[in-house]
């Protein structure tokens, strides 16, 4: 079989690929250096372009040490976090075309998704039980940074953003298990909430705050639906683009280079 | 010489002739060689006016060359041997410093059989030397000393450290890492539903009720201690304790056997808190109530809605 060398069918299709990712309107798409454009070759300086030329620059260095790639160093455990907000934003979208935050419609809804909705029990499974394993890696990261001693200087700001960013997808995770209005999601959140009219001195007020009246109701689903699906993520957003940029301006995943 | 940039060379001979008010290109052809040296000032002098080393015979004090006694010799290349300063610069620095102190170019003034001692020399007085270029008021000269190669100079080691390229090294592992993790994530959510129980019912609470499961560990902790000590004080304190992580551990160190007591501490309450969240999540009954879930079931409803 021919192998690109304009023989045969596959010839001719390498060429017009080759045709096509060399256009002007791909090359302004990808910059230079990437392996999607046409006649990209592996050598040291396209490696580099592939990274210095790309978004992906914003998280990653050109070189790392070596020791740093091995999965056993860090599991992946941080990048596998963001992924799973990355699904969980995506699959967050998809379920807010079919929700509403009022009582008993947000109820329906949520029946709705597994009946009328294509694939719509599958992302409610999918953002659901990517929410525990966020849950799951956020902590799990942290031990692990932890034991490898990553939060010494000059990395000790990056380590109490990262406790943030765990309190936040805490919250993250508890402001969405009221929002299907069944009995678990509930009493589950009355459990949770009623801990914060403990708090000294203004616990009543705390507590008005969080379910937004003196008692829980149609009203507390609102609020907790505007803090899950705008207050908290844009939140934790920010905090997320200040960790990231930590990480490389402290040295990365494996210590200064 | 040969090496000197062109524009580097240009402004030097500009300086120069702006010091010594002569024109630039007469300065430019004297540096390059293209012509003959002006005999003005004693600077000009061809640098073969130094004394060979064996016919030098003149020794003044070490220690403080030009200084020493004003004499009419100085030789350079015993110096130079001596102190191990490089003959040329050895060479400019007496001339500069006689030109400072207004004495003839000693250098020069070193007769090639010259006398034996050095005290035997007349001492030259200030009418003696060489007239000294006129240099307008306002106008700081600037010698160009020499060019060195940023190589010779800066020798900047790096601890060799063993990298790899991110492409494809690292982003082929993530990439790998995120279809696994996506792979889970869809055969949990094709195979487990998430739960929907009936709908909310503010007339009845089931038993037990219980928070989601990473809070369960501090809903077993209301079992034991006041609401306000077990749900506001111990999170905001174990939240600021955990903050406060890298401040309170100085220790530099990052190798295991150097840190044992941050170690034995951190695990002391991760697994702390683990052990309340199993306690509360699969130990916890009706009422929150002490049970073995072998014997009286479990009492978890996320948990419930996965095992049917």
């Amino acid at each position: 079989m021919a192998e690109g060398n304009g023989n045969g069918l596959t010839g001719l299709l390498s060429d017009l690929s080759e045709q096509f990712r060399s256009s002007q309107v791909w090359t302004s798409i990808f910059r230079p250096g990437s392996p999607f454009r046409g006649g990209y070759s592996d050598s040291p300086r396209n490696r580099s372009y592939v990274v210095m030329n790309n978004v992906l620059y914003h998280l990653h260095p050109v070189k790392v040490k070596r020791h740093g790639v091995r999965l056993s160093y860090t599991l992946c455990l941080g990048g596998l976090s963001f992924f799973l907000f990355v699904v969980l934003t995506i699959t967050g979208i998809f379920l807010m075309f079919y929700y509403r935050p009022t009582s008993p419609q947000a109820y329906f809804d949520i029946q709705a998704l597994a009946t009328d909705v294509a694939f719509g029990q599958f992302v409610r499974n999918m953002h659901r039980w990517g929410a525990h394993l966020m849950v799951l890696t956020v902590f799990l990261h942290m031990a692990r940074v932890f034991y490898h001693g990553a939060y010494k200087p000059p990395r000790e700001f990056n380590w109490v953003v990262g406790i943030i960013l765990l309190l936040l997808t805490l919250l993250l995770s508890f402001s969405g298990y009221l929002l299907p209005w069944d009995q678990l999601a509930l009493w589950a959140f009355t459990v949770g909430s009623t801990m914060g009219s403990y708090a000294p001195v203004f616990g009543d007020q705390v507590t008005f705050a969080l379910i937004g009246g003196v008692q829980i109701s149609a009203d507390t689903l609102l609020r907790w639906y505007v803090l899950h699906v705008l207050f908290l993520p844009f939140i934790i957003v920010l905090f997320m683009a200040v960790h990231f940029w930590r990480v490389r301006k402290d040295g990365g995943v494996s210590g200064p280079l | 010489m040969a090496d000197i940039p062109e524009d580097i060379l240009r402004r030097s001979a500009e300086a120069r002739a702006k010091a010594e008010g002569r024109p630039v290109d007469e300065v430019l052809a004297e540096m390059t060689g293209k012509a003959p040296p002006t005999p003005v000032p004693a600077e000009s002098a061809p640098v073969e006016a130094a004394p060979a080393p064996a016919a030098a015979p003149v020794g003044s004090a070490p220690a403080q060359p030009p200084m020493a006694s004003g004499n009419g010799g100085i030789d350079v290349a015993a110096l130079s041997v001596e102190t191990g300063v490089p003959e040329g610069i050895l060479l400019r620095a007496t001339r500069a410093r006689a030109k400072y102190d207004g004495l003839a170019d000693p250098t020069i003034a070193a007769p090639a059989g010259g006398g034996t001692a050095v005290a035997t020399a007349p001492p030259p007085t200030t009418t003696a030397t060489a007239p000294v270029p006129v240099i307008p008021e306002g106008v700081r000269t600037q010698r160009l000393l020499t060019v060195v190669k940023a190589g010779a100079i800066q020798q900047v080691k790096r601890e060799p450290t063993d990298k790899v390229n991110v492409w494809p090294h690292l982003l082929a592992i993530e990439f790998v890492a995120l279809l696994v993790m996506s792979v889970i994530l869809i055969a949990i959510s094709i195979f487990i539903d998430a739960p929907l129980l009936e709908f909310a019912n503010f007339n009845e609470q089931p038993n037990p009720s219980k928070a989601p499961w990473y809070f369960l560990g501090l809903q077993e902790l209301l079992a034991y201690f006041d609401p306000m000590v077990a749900g506001v004080l111990i999170p905001t304190f174990g939240m600021v304790a955990l903050m406060v992580i890298p401040y309170v551990d100085r220790n530099p160190s990052v190798r295991p056997s150097d840190r044992k007591l941050a170690i034995m501490i951190f695990t002391f309450f991760v697994v702390a808190a683990a052990i309340l969240t199993i306690f509360g999540s699969f130990f916890r009954g009706p009422g929150f109530n002490f049970v073995f879930p072998w014997s009286d079931g479990i009492f978890f409803d996320d948990l419930l809605t996965i095992l049917d």
